[in-house]
Order: C-alpha cells, then sequence, then structure tokens
C-alpha cells in the first residue's frame, strides 16, 4: 500500500522533546530583556461606557512608574478589520476593555499604578444578543457601524471574498424536497479556546521604526505582516518562542501587542505585556457567537435540494478575523453538504462582550454546531441514517465550490467514503444506531445514545509559504521556515519531510528559529496546512538543494546529475555505490548549497474528519458522561503518528466537542462581568474523566503531494458539539437543541425542573 | 533583636543546593508574599516551573517539596523555609543532563504537545511513582486529574507513566 520511507510514518522522538521535558524550553514568560518593564492594563469594569475625565496624576507619582498611557496620549494605531479598533479609546465597549496601560519596575508597582488610576464613566446601555444589537434603537458600540453591523464585503481575502453562498434556484429547490428542516438554533456559548500558557508580548524599538517584538505565537509572520499595516510604519521583526498552546488564539496577540509597543515607544525600554488567567479568560479571544434561522430541503434519498438561510455571526465588542471566519465557514458548508442551490446570507454583529477572534474551528465550527439541529430534524423526517447521510453529501471529487476568496474550485481530492465506513465499523454504528430519537441502550435512569458529525476544510493548501533549505559541508541541513512550534510537533516533521528528500539522518537536519528576520515568508501553522502547504514549501527547497549539490558534483564525479545519488552526506555514482564522495569534497568546506522553495495557494484538495460519539445520560441527575469517541479520517501519509494523533485527541480539548457538554463563558446579563474567569468555575476535562478514544487513520495518498499527504488536524473538534447534541437527543428520546447540554437543560428539556 | 535577624532570611534547598535568601520587599529578595513559583522562576532563574493561572487550578507550577507534590503558584516562599524542593530541572543524573526515566518515556512516547504542562505533569508522575511505584491506570489518572493539558496529551501522557512504572518495578 503506502511506500516505504525511512523517516516518514515512524514514530520518531520530538526534535525538541528533550528541551520541554527538561523545562529548558523558552515560552514567553521566561524570555527577559535587559531593562525590561512590567507593563499593565487598566481595564473596564462596565459592558459599555464613556469616559468622562481620567486622572492619572497620582499613578504617575509612585516609585518605578515609567509611564501612564490613556487614550489621551497613546499612538494612533488601529486593528480590526475594517480599522475600527483603537488602542484604547475614551469609550469602552465591554467589561475588560483597555481603558489605560502602567510600564514599572516591577509587577507590583505596575499593579499598584492601576489602582490610583481616577476615571470617571457615563455608564451606557449595553447589548448582548445579536438579533437586539441590530434593531434601530439598540445600543450603538461604534458610530461608524449602524445596528451594529460589520461590513463583511471586505476584501480579506481579495476583491470577491466570500460573505454569503449563493448558487441555483432554492425556490425550485425547495419545491423538489421531500422533507424540510427548519427553524432557528445558535452555538452561542462563545468558549475559550484557553491555551494553558496566557498570551504575552515583549516589544522593544530598536529606532522610530524598527520593532522587535517576541511572542508566544502560532504563526509568528502575522506579528510583522498583519500588525505593521495595522501600526502604519516600517518594519517589525517577529520572535516566536515555544507557544504553550493556541489553537487560533495566539495567531496573533494585536492587543498586548499595541499595549507593549505603546509603552516601549513612551519608555525607551523593552516591555513586558503579560495577561494574567484572568485577563485571558476576560480579555483575550473567544469564539464566535452564532445563530442561524434557515431551512434546509431534502429528498427521500438524502439528496440534498436547498439551504436558505440567515447566519448571525456575533464577533463581540470588535471584529479582527471575523470575516474571515465567515467566508471559510461559508465555504466549509458546502464541503459538508453537496447542494446545487443556496441562498446562505449572514451577519456580522457586535455585541457588548470580549471579543472574538481566531479559534480552530475558524467559522465552520460555529456555523455547523448552529446548523446541525435544522439538519437533524430533516434527516429524522427522512428516516435517514446520519452516517449514510453525510456519507453520500460529503464533497466529492469532481464537485465545486466556493472558497474563501470567492472563486469556484473543483475538488481534485478524495472519496473519504471508505474513511466513513472504517470509522462506522469501528464504532459498531450499525449496532448501537437504532434510529432518530431511540437510545441505544437503558440501564435503570441511565441512558445511552450515539450521534455523529463531520467536518472538512480545504485550507490544506492556504497561504503561500517560502522555505531554504541548505546544505552544509559537514553532511547537515538546515531548514530556513518561519515556523513556530505550539504543539503540532510541525517544526519535527518538516525536519522529517528534508530528511527523507535528502537522505540524511533526522538528527543532520535542523530548523531556524522562528524569527521573521532570518527566514523567508511563511503564512504560519493555521488551518491544517502545516503539511501540504508548508511541507510542499520545505520539500521543494530540500528537492532543490539536492539537485544543486549534484549538479556540482557532476563535475567531481565525472558523471552527468541525473546519474548520481546522495545518501547521508555522501554523493556517488549510482552505478558505484562503493565510493561515495562526501559534501565536503563536492562543495569544499568553505561552501554551502542553498535549495529554495515556495508553495502557492491550492483549494482543490479539501480534508475530513468523521466523529462518532457515544453518550450517557443520566435522566434523574442531567449529567452527560461522553464514553466512547471514534474519530476517522484520510491523511493520505502519516507524517508522525503520535503527532497526529495528539491532532486528533484534541478534538474535545480546546473549545470542541465539550462545547456541547459543559464549556462556556457565562455572562451575566445584567452587568456584563463574565462569571467564570479562572480555571475553577470554567470547567474543563480531567484525566479522570477520558472517554475511550479510537482513531481511524487512513492512508490513501494524494499525488499533489511528494509524501501523498494532507493535514487533519485542525479540524478535529469541529464535528464534536453537533454529534454530541445528536447523540444526548437519542439518549433521552428528545430533541436537544442547546449548547452544552448542562445538568440543568437536560432537565429542563425532559420537563422535570421548570425553566427559568 | 536575634529573633527579628533569624526571620530575616528564609533556607531553601532546591535540586539540592541551598539558598539562603533575605526576607524582604526589595528587588533581589523574597518578599512575605512572594509565591514559591514566583521565587523559583524569577529570584532563582529556574523558569521550568510553569505558571499557568496563577491560581491553584491547573497544576503547571507543580514541584516537590520534601518529595510531596505541591502547587508552587498557591504556596507561600516563607512557607518553604527549610524545606528541600525539587523543580522539573532537579530530574535526572545529573540532574538536567540526563534525564530522569519518567522524562525519557514522555520522550519516548510523545507524551505532550505544546509542552507547557508537561513539568508539572512530569513533577507529579514523579511523585507518584516515588510512593506508588507499580500504579494502576486509574491512580495515575488519580494523581494527574489536577493537570490542565489543552492539546489533549493525556492518552500519550498515561502512556508514558504506565511505560516509566513498568521499566522502574
Amino acid at each position: 500500500m503506502a511506500t516505504k520511507y525511512r523517516f516518514i510514518g515512524k514514530a520518531t522522538p520530538r526534535k525538541d522533546a528533550l528541551e520541554i521535558v527538561q523545562g529548558k524550553a523558552q515560552f514567553i514568560d521566561d524570555v527577559k530583556r535587559p531593562g525590561m518593564l512590567c507593563g499593565k492594563v487598566l481595564r473596564s469594569p462596565y459592558p459599555h461606557a464613556g469616559i468622562l475625565k481620567i486622572d492619572t496624576t497620582k499613578a504617575e507619582a509612585l516609585p518605578g512608574v515609567r509611564a501612564v498611557l490613556t487614550y489621551k496620549n497613546v499612538p494612533d494605531w488601529k486593528g480590526g478589520v475594517p480599522r475600527h479598533v483603537k488602542v484604547l479609546d475614551n469609550k469602552v465597549r465591554f467589561v475588560g476593555d483597555g481603558v489605560a496601560l502602567v510600564a514599572a519596575d516591577t509587577e507590583e508597582q505596575a499593579n499598584k499604578a492601576l489602582e490610583q488610576i481616577e476615571v470617571v464613566y457615563e455608564e451606557l446601555p449595553a447589548v448582548y444578543d445579536v438579533e437586539e444589537a441590530i434593531q434601530p434603537d439598540a445600543p450603538q458600540l461604534y458610530e461608524e457601524f449602524p445596528r451594529n453591523l460589520v461590513p463583511t464585503n471586505v476584501k480579506v481575502f481579495g476583491p470577491k471574498t466570500l460573505s454569503n453562498v449563493v448558487m441555483g434556484d432554492v425556490d425550485k429547490g425547495f419545491k423538489e424536497a421531500d422533507f424540510i428542516g427548519e427553524g432557528t438554533y445558535a452555538y452561542e456559548n462563545v468558549a475559550n479556546p484557553l491555551p494553558l500558557e496566557p498570551p504575552g508580548v515583549i516589544a522593544e524599538w530598536q529606532g522610530p521604526d524598527q520593532l522587535t517584538v517576541w511572542s508566544a505565537t502560532q504563526s509568528a509572520s502575522w506579528h510583522r505582516f498583519i500588525m505593521v499595516s495595522k501600526m502604519g510604519f516600517p518594519d517589525i521583526r517577529a520572535i516566536s518562542t515555544h507557544c504553550g498552546g493556541s489553537f487560533g488564539s495566539k495567531n496573533y496577540s494585536a492587543q498586548p501587542l499595541f499595549y507593549a509597543a505603546a509603552l516601549s515607544k513612551v519608555t525607551g525600554k523593552p516591555v513586558k505585556v503579560m495577561y494574567t488567567k484572568e485577563e485571558q479568560f476576560g480579555a483575550f479571544v473567544l469564539r464566535l457567537g452564532s445563530r442561524f434561522r434557515g431551512k434546509v430541503g431534502i429528498k427521500k434519498d438524502g439528496t440534498v435540494t436547498a439551504v436558505s438561510g440567515e447566519w448571525f455571526v456575533d464577533t463581540g465588542a470588535f471584529s479582527d478575523m471575523a470575516q474571515a471566519q465567515v467566508a471559510v465557514g461559508c465555504g466549509e458548508a458546502q464541503l459538508m453538504l453537496r447542494c446545487a442551490n443556496w441562498d446562505l446570507q449572514t451577519k456580522l454583529v457586535l455585541t457588548n462582550r470580549s471579543a472574538s477572534g481566531v479559534v480552530r474551528g475558524f467559522g465552520g465550527q460555529e456555523l455547523e454546531s448552529a446548523f446541525h439541529p435544522i439538519l437533524s430534524i430533516a434527516m429524522e423526517q427522512a428516516n435517514l441514517d446520519p452516517v449514510e447521510f453525510f456519507k453520500k453529501n460529503y464533497v466529492k471529487p469532481g464537485d465545486g465550490y466556493y472558497w474563501r476568496e470567492g472563486n469556484w474550485w473543483v475538488c481534485r481530492g478524495k472519496d473519504y467514503s471508505k474513511a466513513v465506513v472504517e470509522g462506522a465499523k469501528a464504532f459498531k454504528w450499525k449496532d448501537k444506531w437504532k434510529g432518530w430519537l431511540v437510545p441505544t441502550a437503558v440501564d435503570g435512569s441511565k441512558r445511552v445514545g450515539v450521534g455523529v458529525g463531520v467536518h472538512g476544510n480545504a485550507d490544506v493548501g492556504e497561504d503561500d509559504s517560502e522555505a531554504y533549505v541548505r546544505l552544509n559541508p559537514d553532511g547537515t541541513a538546515v531548514i530556513h521556515a518561519c515556523v513556530s512550534e505550539s504543539g503540532m510537533g510541525q517544526r519535527s516533521s518538516l525536519c522529517k519531510m528534508a530528511a527523507e528528500v535528502l537522505q540524511i539522518p533526522l538528527e543532520r537536519v535542523d530548523m531556524t528559529p522562528p524569527d521573521t528576520l532570518i527566514n523567508p515568508f511563511d503564512f504560519g501553522l493555521v488551518g491544517s496546512r502545516g503539511t501540504y502547504a508548508v511541507g510542499s514549501a520545505v520539500i521543494a527547497a530540500a528537492e532543490d538543494a539536492r539537485r544543486k549539490i549534484l549538479e556540482v558534483a557532476s563535475s567531481v564525479l565525472h558523471a552527468p546529475p541525473e546519474e548520481l545519488e546522495t545518501t547521508d552526506g555522501k554523493v556517488y555514482v549510482k552505478t558505484k555505490p562503493d565510493s561515495p564522495v562526501p559534501w565536503s569534497r563536492i562543495t569544499g568546506i568553505m561552501q554551502t548549497c542553498t535549495g529554495f522553495g515556495r508553495f502557492t495557494p491550492d483549494y482543490s484538495v479539501p480534508n475530513f474528519l468523521i466523529l462518532f460519539v457515544q453518550v450517557e445520560v443520566d435522566i434523574e441527575t442531567g449529567k452527560v458522561v461522553l464514553q466512547h469517541v471514534v474519530a476517522a479520517t484520510d491523511a493520505g501519509q502519516v507524517i508522525d503518528p503520535p503527532s497526529l494523533e495528539g491532532q486528533i485527541y484534541g478534538s474535545f480539548g480546546s473549545a470542541g466537542t465539550d462545547t456541547a457538554i459543559f464549556e462556556e463563558s457565562v455572562t451575566d446579563r445584567k452587568n456584563g462581568h463574565l462569571l467564570n474567569m479562572n480555571m475553577i468555575d470554567y470547567k474543563w476535562r480531567t484525566f479522570s474523566d477520558l472517554p475511550e478514544f479510537r482513531n481511524v487513520i487512513l492512508e490513501t495518498g494524494i499525488p499533489s503531494h511528494r509524501f501523498k499527504a494532507v493535514g487533519v488536524g485542525e479540524i478535529a473538534t469541529s464535528p464534536g458539539p453537533s454529534a454530541v447534541l445528536m447523540a444526548a437527543s437519542n439518549a433521552v428520546g428528545k430533541r436537544l437543541c442547546e449548547y452544552p447540554l448542562t445538568p440543568e437543560k437536560i432537565l429542563k428539556a425532559l420537563g422535570k425542573i421548570k425553566g427559568a | 533583636m536575634s529573633y527579628v535577624k533569624e526571620k530575616a532570611t528564609i533556607t531553601l534547598t532546591v535540586n539540592g543546593e541551598t539558598h539562603e535568601l533575605e526576607v524582604g520587599p526589595g528587588p533581589s529578595q523574597v518578599a512575605p508574599w512572594h509565591t514559591l513559583a514566583q521565587t523559583l522562576r524569577e529570584t532563582l532563574g529556574l523558569t521550568g516551573t510553569k505558571i499557568g493561572c496563577d491560581h491553584g487550578g491547573c497544576g503547571s507550577c507543580t514541584v516537590l517539596v520534601d518529595g510531596k507534590a505541591i502547587l508552587s503558584c498557591i504556596t507561600l516562599s516563607v512557607e518553604c523555609d527549610g524545606k528541600s524542593v525539587t523543580t522539573i530541572e532537579g530530574l535526572g543524573s545529573p540532574p538536567g543532563r540526563a534525564p530522569d526515566p519518567i522524562q525519557q518515556a514522555f520522550i519516548d512516547h510523545t507524551a505532550f504537545q505544546c509542552g507547557f504542562c508537561t513539568p508539572g505533569i512530569i513533577m507529579a508522575s514523579k511523585a507518584l511513582l516515588e510512593k506508588t511505584p507499580s500504579p494502576h491506570e486509574s491512580e495515575v489518572k488519580d494523581a494527574l486529574s489536577g493537570h490542565f493539558c489543552r492539546c489533549i496529551s493525556h492518552y500519550h501522557v498515561v502512556r508514558a507513566v504506565m511505560a516509566a512504572a513498568k521499566k522502574g518495578s
């Protein structure tokens, strides 16, 4: 079946394993710069208020305090899409919004100074519901966005950026339908991706036009190419430390970067802004809120005839990446449902809560989780097995779809039906599935049910990547690529790919640190692009370097390059493998040989993951227990088995599957305060509550990657929430549609307690 | 006077090395409100101990005090006067050089993703195996139940700890 490789597909220790287990890996809070100050943020106690008066004189007089900044004296940088987020404003829009910044010699001094800043607020009415927010008389967050609607026709992905899905004739489609699922459902628990390491940034100016930033990020280059455009000056050198988890959220840290850079600019010293856990919970990145009102038509045989509706996307107090998520969400819906007739419209809405940002699932998880109850209603009416339905309706080679930048792509990936079948077999779906709203097993008050979800993304080939591979005379190679390590093991996997191309031991391949000064451009580890997009650039660079050294070797070995081979840092004529010549004799000891590789976007290869879940619901207590999970996918070729497994296990972490059971950010709508901003009240799954989890990973190679591989990491969280709703509904014999399924919601649905 | 002098310093033995630290609010002193995590990281430069939440809710700051796994972010440094502290830097033989068998097991099983929770989890595992050299899988899970790993390396971690126990027995 799969080709036998020397390194690819084999479990090898992560290149950074020793430093991680010995505590030597440097994360952002482990970095110190000489003379570094501590930056802290004064945050709003009100969800919506004007700042009438702000007096910083007492704070400025305190020992150790080097700078106090307010909206009156911060630099005029602007974030958000379109640009609407000031570094600090004379208005606050959520509890936790920035009011003032302090830089001091120590953290204690900075915190004391925050207490001495006197602010007089004028409280304003706040709005938390997407549909209330768009009413003409609703409180306005920004003057430039009437009815709190953020434009979605912005060009984040070029002039045709997707902000809806319109094709065919939905009226005709619904007429052809035998069954119609309809309603309004929401996935609005705005869970927190919650990487363990809180976000932090160190900023240090080298001159008026040159800023260096250190941060823990998933994609080092974002702090250069995205922030330069927001700050409007020549250059940022962005360096990434080890990143203690991100799940999208730490792709970049616009606010902490603004704060650190502003404080560093006025003090002339390096400044670290390290968020506390509370700040991470309440003022960093949440999932988008998602509500879908619409309908879907299907035929008896499961053919989808039409999808129409309105997707309300709640981005909180500002929008930074929401339009991109709307675009990707619209694309992903088409991958999940092969359908000729669409009219899916979107509204992007501001509300008075901490802003949403990049989170694994990136729009698709949010849309799908709100849309699924409607789809379930249709499938239930048609009495269709959802596994058969998803198998039939997931995009197939030759099918087309509009992707995020608005172009029509024809799928040249693979048919994932086999992964569906193998996953179902491993889960014993056919034995467990008893029909809609029918439990798999009943034992006293405990009811077992099963559910399933699918997800896919055409982002494995998104955006650009560049890499150099440098061959050294001593038989080692160095990859120059701007790739961070935030948990995927991608740096190690890239070394494996280069080692395989060059046929040198893995220990002899190293990689430059993620630093925009010393590396060519890489978009970063977003979506599932690491293997396919970044990998292809590194592979191309390694192939180019190999080709070059064989060309040079040609004159040394007196044979044409195509008759030469290189293994273990030595070149030989294929017919004479016994007389190899080391690279040092090919290039001389004072020369290196460098290859270049570039990947350009290609959205024709979607990935896929199907997630089967079994839950047990206690109808007396309302407790939902996730018992058993099977994830099935087809990765083409596994690069590193434990890394891939880890990515897929991650499906219930990082605001994934567990957002259907207990994860949520709870806001008190009387005062806008988040009520669970700590690791005790924000619920998470512990070691003692692990479900039995099995991965089924097929390897049907795709020709467009040298090792026939596609990435699947990002999508593992997305099919989970809707699968759990389906499973719990089947367990209790009643349709459950609200996330998360807390005991209260279960008991309410069962009529055992009264609604609030 | 001798009372004041006696109370003006604390003695911490960290990874076998004894540190006499002045108590006070100054920059190189240990303030009475400093946590052990803060002292280890900021005063002694041992940044292998991680602070994930700083309120005792995630386990990432776990170190051993007199052999017992404790949360160093909710333990005051002055409480540790005269005690022996082991951090991730103190594991292995020689410490910080050749990895301890439990560290090796984490390497062999890729029992981490981002690695931020790893020092805390390894310290808790170390304490468990010292006390219970051949734990049942459920004992490993219970011992680690206070440790937050958002990447979900739990399955690999349990395998690694069980393998280390098997090797050690």
